[in-house]
């Protein structure tokens, strides 16, 4: 299957190996996989900051750059959601409406692509630890994202899940709020630092690297060992 | 000049840092989060119900004309006296004025955020009105001078001891760390108010069009003791309480129930259709219905926004929401917390003033999810965050978003600010964690990734030459 | 000096509002794309309909009555189904004893006002009026009631079955005499029953009382006993 990526501006310059290691997955499932040159941003903080004409500036270069792809696989939750999800009305009302509902079903999240799309839940990984999974809240609550990482994580071997409680609950990254509520944020992450260390977990994975970015943040600031992983990097290792 | 965004910030930072007051908060909502999925789990099908319940309210606030008028009718036909308030001073005067001609002195009180949202019982007291609020929540709030904290659970920031100690100090009632005997002083305290009292004044959960009746929801009874026994009732409630039809409520008493309080159904769900008829033992000679609107007639006009007003005040946003639960209700500084009061109170205190309660929030969603009648709330939030930029873009923001359209639709120029970040991320180290840093917001409590030295982008063009020069090779 | 009823003015600010369509909700997602609407709305759901989303209940009225007993039991609420008048009379005396009442409190009604007045005790009855200072002194109320909702254990009375608006709230002790042909499955029977029973002359007030009063006020802990009634008995005579 052919499958182009989307790899997010964030993803692309701070957590390049995410990218690196959806491709080796998708690569050894026997995908032919495209990154289409020229892609950079979704445009979702200036529409998360109420900048909507800026927004859809940014948004169509990214219209622009997909048109041709048929099947799209989104290193994020939250840039897959702002795809899929907001993009139709972001674009509402103006000549480019038509492409962002043309856009927004070929837009997968990694997880769901594996198991709704391709079918599969074992990748043929294998990785040893205790792991505990956070639920990005765009992919959980925009995209519907639960059941497809627990399926995945389920059939690697040596790997233990350990659910935390907060597992659900919002990390308090929400992009530019962590830094114009940085207590609020903060408090955030606390609680989820605070339910991740309680399962005793020696990595957190996510489906999104932003979450991660907050989370491994705390963390790292704590001075806690508890290493952070996107869900691709355990898959890709075998 | 403290703004309400300073305040809220303040406040909220305050909280924050208060981990007892946050471990409490946690605590009580733990609780009810286990009880309502115990009896959300015994529905058949609760995102069916969920559908059914909105597609209502949307049928009425859809046409909320017509629903409105078949109410005051029904109301009126049978001695109701109904004023319609085009603000909340208005509301105010006539309830006041009623007071004023039937010489009322005492006032027994039950829960209404509606009169809250007007501040009633500043205006009674001022007039010469003693007000007593008998649910045991408010009563609690009323005796410390505090707003309630939550538009359910008005004192649910209160530990007992903090309330035994204030019993102790406005009752003189002997110290006990018991909620059952700190219920049953206040029930003593409240009792001859009762009976005594000259008006009581109720809030309304909804308002049946089909019937002309108001049905107010409650565990306690004093709402319907509240109703029961004084010579004039006065119910006050916002113009979008209606709902079309009587058996409508058999399926909003369980939701409003179990969504707001972990409940199946509360203890007492009373309907009142007017005061006491011919041949009726009991209640009261004058029922007075006002109706309010203060702006939620705007709220109407923002069709975007108009499933706002389905909302039927169960407080369960409240409960899910992360935001509520690490800052507290008194963070908000306004009638409606949460997100719920997130999402109106911009409509209905202004725009500009209010625009920090949508912006303080991680879009998380748990909250449309949760919401029993389906209002989008997370992205009206985004709605208003888009709104007040229309009205009134902050320069400093427009000029980093106008860069970021520049640079993000040029992937060469994309490509250099990347390079760039890579070379001076170094010299953050020197200003990490200081005022001087620009990611200070961020750094004072996470440490800050570094840029890779090969981004994404650069990987695949190698693995893709890489490529290029194997094919090229015989 | 009140400024008159604003009605007018407030219908004209509704009508002007409702002059653009809102959007509807589909499959859990407003859909903000007015632009495919075709106008013609679906009346909402009715009543009929909400039994098949509300917890269930038997159809066979044992059935019910075993649910009815099961929610009072939960709610601490004392059921007491019996086969004969003598036989709640004679309970009511041991209640009575037990709680030591001085004063009863009952209205006239076929069952109700008879066994209150076997007691023996002083009897106030709210059918002629009566002062609240004198209710309050009562120790129990016996009423009647309209039905006995099996779905939520909940008793269903108005101004016409229970002796006005006070009776059944402000005394400590509230005693329901209920028959078996007052069973109801759900809360929709119940209003459809209210309906049967009164339009178009409506009580001026109904109540469902679903157990003794309680209160969740101090740290969100359900405490028994708030304002209302600390104790809930009902008869149900067969």
């Amino acid at each position: 299957m052919k499958v182009s990526l989307f790899i997010p501006c964030f993803i692309d310059q701070i957590y390049p190996h995410v990218g690196m290691s959806i491709v080796k997955v998708l690569e050894r499932l026997g995908c032919e996989v495209d990154y289409p040159e020229g892609q950079t941003c979704c445009g979702q903080p200036a529409f998360n900051s109420g900048y909507w004409d800026e927004a859809r500036k940014i948004a169509e270069h990214s219209l622009d750059v997909f048109a041709k792809s048929d099947v799209i696989v989104s290193a994020s939750g939250s840039c897959g959601a702002m795809m899929k999800v907001f993009y139709p009305e972001l674009f509402q009302n103006t000549t480019r409406h038509f492409d962002a509902l043309k856009l927004a079903p070929k837009i997968y999240e990694f997880s769901d692509f594996l198991v709704n799309k391709l079918g599969v839940s074992d990748v043929g990984a294998r990785f040893d630890g205790t792991v505990t999974f956070h639920d990005g809240c765009h992919g959980l609550r925009e995209l519907g994202i639960e059941s497809q990482p627990r399926e995945l994580l389920k059939h690697v071997r040596g790997l233990t899940l350990i659910e935390m409680k907060e597992a659900k609950t919002c990390c308090g990254f929400g992009g530019a709020f962590a830094v114009k509520f940085p207590a609020i944020s903060a408090a955030m992450g606390e609680v989820k630092c605070a339910s991740l260390l309680e399962t005793g977990a020696d990595i957190v994975v996510s489906n999104d690297s932003s979450c991660l970015m907050q989370i491994q943040g705390m963390l790292q600031h704590q001075g806690k060992p508890t290493r952070c992983l996107h869900l691709a990097e355990i898959l890709a290792q075998t | 000049m403290i703004t309400f965004a300073k305040d809220f910030k303040n406040t909220a930072a305050r909280i924050t840092k208060d981990l007892r007051h946050r471990g409490l908060i946690q605590r009580a909502l733990h609780s009810y989060e286990v009880k309502r999925d115990e009896f959300k789990g015994r529905y058949q099908n609760w995102s069916e119900a969920r559908q059914a319940a909105s597609e209502i309210k949307w049928e009425a606030i859809n046409h909320l004309d017509k629903y409105l008028q078949e109410f005051i009718a029904k109301l009126e036909a049978r001695g109701t006296r109904v004023y319609v308030a085009g603000t909340g001073d208005q509301a105010r005067d006539y309830i006041l004025s009623v007071a004023k001609e039937n010489n009322v002195r005492t006032i027994i009180k039950s829960k209404s955020m509606t009169a809250e949202e007007i501040d009633l019982n500043e205006a009674l007291e001022h007039a010469g009105c003693t007000v007593f609020e008998s649910d045991l929540g408010e009563y609690i709030v009323q005796l410390r001078h505090e707003k309630p904290y939550h538009l359910v659970f008005p004192a649910m920031h209160l530990t007992r001891e903090e309330i035994s100690d204030l019993f102790q100090k406005e009752l003189g009632s002997e110290p006990t760390n018991s909620p059952e005997e700190l219920t049953m002083i206040a029930r003593r305290a409240m009792r001859q108010n009762y009976c005594r009292a000259d008006m009581g004044i109720s809030g309304a959960n909804f308002a049946v069009a089909e019937t002309g009746m108001i049905s107010i929801t409650e565990n306690e009874g004093n709402a319907r003791l509240t109703t029961a026994l004084p010579k004039i009732h006065v119910a006050i409630l916002g113009i979008e309480k209606i709902v079309p039809h009587l058996e409508d409520l058999a399926l909003f008493l369980p939701m409003l129930a179990t969504s707001g309080a972990g409940q199946p159904l509360t203890c007492y769900n009373s309907l009142f259709g007017g005061p006491r008829q011919p041949g009726e033992v009991d209640g009261p000679e004058q029922f007075h219905v006002v109706l309010l609107d203060n702006r939620r007639t705007e709220l109407l006009a923002d069709a975007e926004q108009r499933d706002s007003l389905h909302c039927i005040r169960c407080g369960a946003c409240l409960n899910v929401c992360p935001i509520f639960k690490n800052v507290g209700g008194h963070s908000y500084g306004t009638t409606y917390q949460g997100p719920i009061g997130s999402v109106i109170t911009p409509h209905l205190r202004g725009l500009q003033n209010w625009k920090h309660l949508s912006s303080a929030s991680s879009l998380c969603g748990a909250c449309t999810e949760t919401c029993p009648v389906g209002i989008d709330l997370h992205h009206h939030l985004l709605h208003n965050r888009r709104n007040a930029i229309n009205e009134k873009p902050l320069w400093l923001e427009k000029i980093l978003y106008g860069s970021l359209v520049i640079l993000l639709r040029r992937p060469w120029l994309y490509w250099i600010a990347g390079k760039l970040g890579v070379i001076f991320f170094p010299l953050h180290k020197l200003v990490n964690g200081t005022p001087l840093d620009p990611l200070h917001n961020w750094t004072k409590t996470r440490e800050f990734p570094a840029p890779a030295r090969e981004s994404f982008s650069d990987y695949w063009r190698k693995k893709k030459s890489a490529k290029e020069v194997n094919r090229g090779t015989p | 000096m009140a400024l008159p009823d604003q009605r007018e003015a407030v219908f004209a600010r509704i009508r002007e509002a409702l002059q653009r369509p809102a959007p509807h909700r589909h499959d859990g997602h407003v859909d903000y794309d007015m632009s495919g609407h075709s106008g013609v709305e679906a009346p909402p759901p009715e009543s009929d309909a909400f039994r098949a989303w509300l917890p269930s209940v038997g159809s066979s009225i044992d059935d019910q009555i075993t649910l009815f007993a099961q929610n009072a039991a939960a709610l601490k609420a004392d059921f007491r189904p019996v086969t004969s008048l003598d036989e709640a009379a004679r309970q009511l005396a041991v209640l009575a004893s037990e709680n030591g009442w001085k004063r009863v409190a009952s209205h006239r009604h076929s069952v109700a006002s008879g066994l209150a007045e076997k007691l023996g005790l002083p009897c106030l009855l709210t059918d002629a009026g009566y002062a609240a200072a004198d209710l309050e002194q009562c120790d129990a109320a016996i009423t009647g009631c309209d039905a006995l909702v099996a779905q939520t254990g909940s008793v269903l009375v108005t101004t016409a079955s229970a002796g006005g608006r006070a009776l059944s709230v402000l005394p400590p002790h509230h005693i329901v005499i209920a028959r078996r042909s007052q069973i109801v499955p759900d809360l929709a029977s119940a209003l459809q029953l209210v309906r049967k029973l009164y339009a178009p002359n409506w009580p001026s007030f109904l109540s469902f009382i679903t157990g003794p009063s309680r209160t969740g006020d101090i740290e969100r802990i359900l405490v028994l006993g708030a304002h209302g009634p600390k104790k809930l008995t009902i008869f149900l005579l067969s």
